[in-house]
């Protein structure tokens, strides 16, 4: 049983699939077939460039090469991260910590699969390399984004309650305990999750490649375990970094607790820009007039200003 | 049992404050809302990053890990936070008591059983009340009270007003009060029981203008 090729031709017509769900969102007024077009360009452009970035890398096995592409998907891996916190730490911290867990969970456990588990010779070899690579960053990925938005959410919404349990002579560790656990906990769920259900519903991706590619079933599976195993422990690795690190920098050295009064700015203005549009919409929607002000304005020239317009436009 | 001393203090919007309080000594702070004497305490306590330099007795802070200097100069801020769901893990553990601070509770009119109570149960004026207890439990050397009664009835007031002029003389512990309320601020600096001083225009001034202090 060998690998059955695709042809362009077979692309294309899966890619009609697409085309007919875009359609349906147009048709129910869903309002989601601009997305689902562009999700779907994006993907087909990402994985062909992939797919060629892959083969010129198998083809040259230079350390070199495969150290730039692991360090490109590192480096996207952090940004996405940063972009799933809704309260991130400022300036380099908030990329930093991020990526830092992320690199050393994903690298290390990595080094760890190839020269102790797979024994891959050289080590390096991209095949294994980078396919590993790819899974153990999307997993930490997740995991460390999650376990860093709760980390940051609950100090922020808890702020009150922490304070006070530093006021009650409690060190910084003690004050942000529970929030640090909570925190760890939601963003290993998901990884524990996906392990106690493998094979049951779906079957995990790898092992669904390996056995289109023609791998026998058992040897698919226990890579497939293999895997599994790893992604948890690169996933909690990099979740208990980023959390400790994380929770570290919510204290200064004198364990007060340090939330970014830019936040605080920005949440701010998002909510008056929120209100403000609230009340734009539903003026038109009334045929009401919407003239916004600033405070520096004098009432009696604002109104002077506005009936001479409405003047002029009768 | 101990003096404090703020040594050119700094908190944001308040000019550079120095000020003695001798161990057990009293002093009221006014102020407009916005002035300044909730973030004076917090610098204090060191909850807000600023310049300047506090002194308990002859230790300074800057010598002192922060949560051990924030166990000994104790805040009791204006709005009361809870961690746990009981009253019980907000107080200090004391080994084989099953109900300590029975005495310090019934002063601010409680029973022992609080402890067992729900916090999502208490009143605004409980959770104030608690909130000094719960401060006075942990025994800290000084006292900084934000606006400590401020949503108590006249009764419980005096309670508190009480709790804390007792626990001032036993412990000698310096006290700096932020008040509103001018009746209770002349009532507990009457007969040479304490200073007042007020803020005003980003400053630490003595109430009136005429005190005699230096």
């Amino acid at each position: 049983m060998g690998l059955i090729l695709l042809s362009p031709f077979d692309l294309a017509l899966a890619s009609v699939l697409v085309l007919l769900l875009a359609a349906m969102s147009w048709w129910l007024h869903l309002g989601v077939e601009r997305r689902v077009l562009i999700a779907a360009a994006r993907s087909t452009v990402q994985l062909l460039l992939v797919g060629l970035v892959l083969k010129v890398l198998f083809e040259q096995t230079h350390p070199g090469l495969v150290a730039l592409m692991a360090l490109f998907m590192l480096a996207v891996a952090g940004f996405e991260a940063l972009q799933r916190q809704k309260r991130r730490f400022r300036g380099p911290w908030g990329y930093g910590i991020g990526s830092f867990s992320i690199f050393v969970s994903s690298f290390g456990v990595l080094a760890l699969a190839l020269t102790v588990i797979i024994r891959v010779e050289p080590w390096y070899q991209p095949q294994y390399l980078i396919p590993l690579l790819g899974m153990l960053l999307g997993n930490a990925m997740s995991g460390v984004a999650i376990a860093l938005d709760g980390l940051t959410r609950g100090a922020w919404d808890a702020r009150g309650p922490i304070e006070a349990r530093l006021l009650a002579g409690a060190t910084w560790e003690q004050a942000i305990e529970s929030i640090r656990r909570e925190a760890l906990r939601s963003g290993l769920i998901p990884i524990v999750n996906a392990m106690a259900t493998a094979g049951l519903v779906n079957l995990p991706g790898m092992m669904t490649g390996q056995i289109l590619a023609g791998s026998p079933p058992m040897e698919a599976a226990k890579y497939q375990l293999l895997i599994m195993f790893l992604i948890s422990a690169g996933t909690g690795l990099g979740s208990v970094l980023a959390v400790w690190l994380g929770s570290r920098r919510l204290f200064d050295e004198r364990e007060r607790l340090r939330l970014d009064s830019d936040h605080v700015r920005r949440n701010y203005l998002d909510e008056v820009a929120a209100f403000r549009e609230t009340y734009q919409r539903e003026c038109f929607q009334s045929g009401i007039d919407y003239v916004p002000l600033d405070t520096s304005m004098p009432f009696d020239k604002a109104l002077l200003e506005y009936l001479l317009s409405r003047r002029a436009r009768c | 049992m101990a003096g404090l001393r703020l040594e050119s203090l700094r908190p944001r919007v308040l000019a550079a404050v120095t000020l003695e309080l001798g161990a057990g000594e009293l002093i009221l702070i006014s102020g407009p809302s916005g002035s300044g004497k909730s973030l004076l305490l917090r610098a204090i306590a060191d909850l807000d990053p600023h310049e300047g330099e506090v002194w308990l007795d002859d230790e300074p802070r800057s010598a002192m890990a922060a949560h051990r200097w924030r166990r000994r100069v104790g805040l009791l801020p204006a709005e009361s936070f809870w961690w746990d769901d009981r009253v019980g893990p907000h107080f200090p553990k004391v080994a084989g008591d099953p109900s300590p601070f029975r005495g310090l509770l019934g002063d601010l009119g409680f029973e022992p059983d609080v402890i067992g109570w729900s916090v999502s149960r208490l009143s605004t004026g409980e959770r104030q009340r608690l909130a000094l207890a719960r401060l006075l439990a942990q025994q800290p050397e000084a006292l900084l009270l934000d606006e400590a009664t401020a949503n108590l009835d006249p009764a419980n007031r005096d309670r508190v007003e009480s709790v804390v002029k007792a626990y001032r003389r036993e412990q000698a512990a310096a006290t700096l009060w932020v008040s509103h309320d001018p009746a209770q601020r002349e009532r507990l600096t009457a007969h040479g029981g304490g200073r007042q001083l007020a803020i005003r225009d980003g400053r630490l001034e003595p109430e009136g203008g005429g005190g005699s202090w230096a």
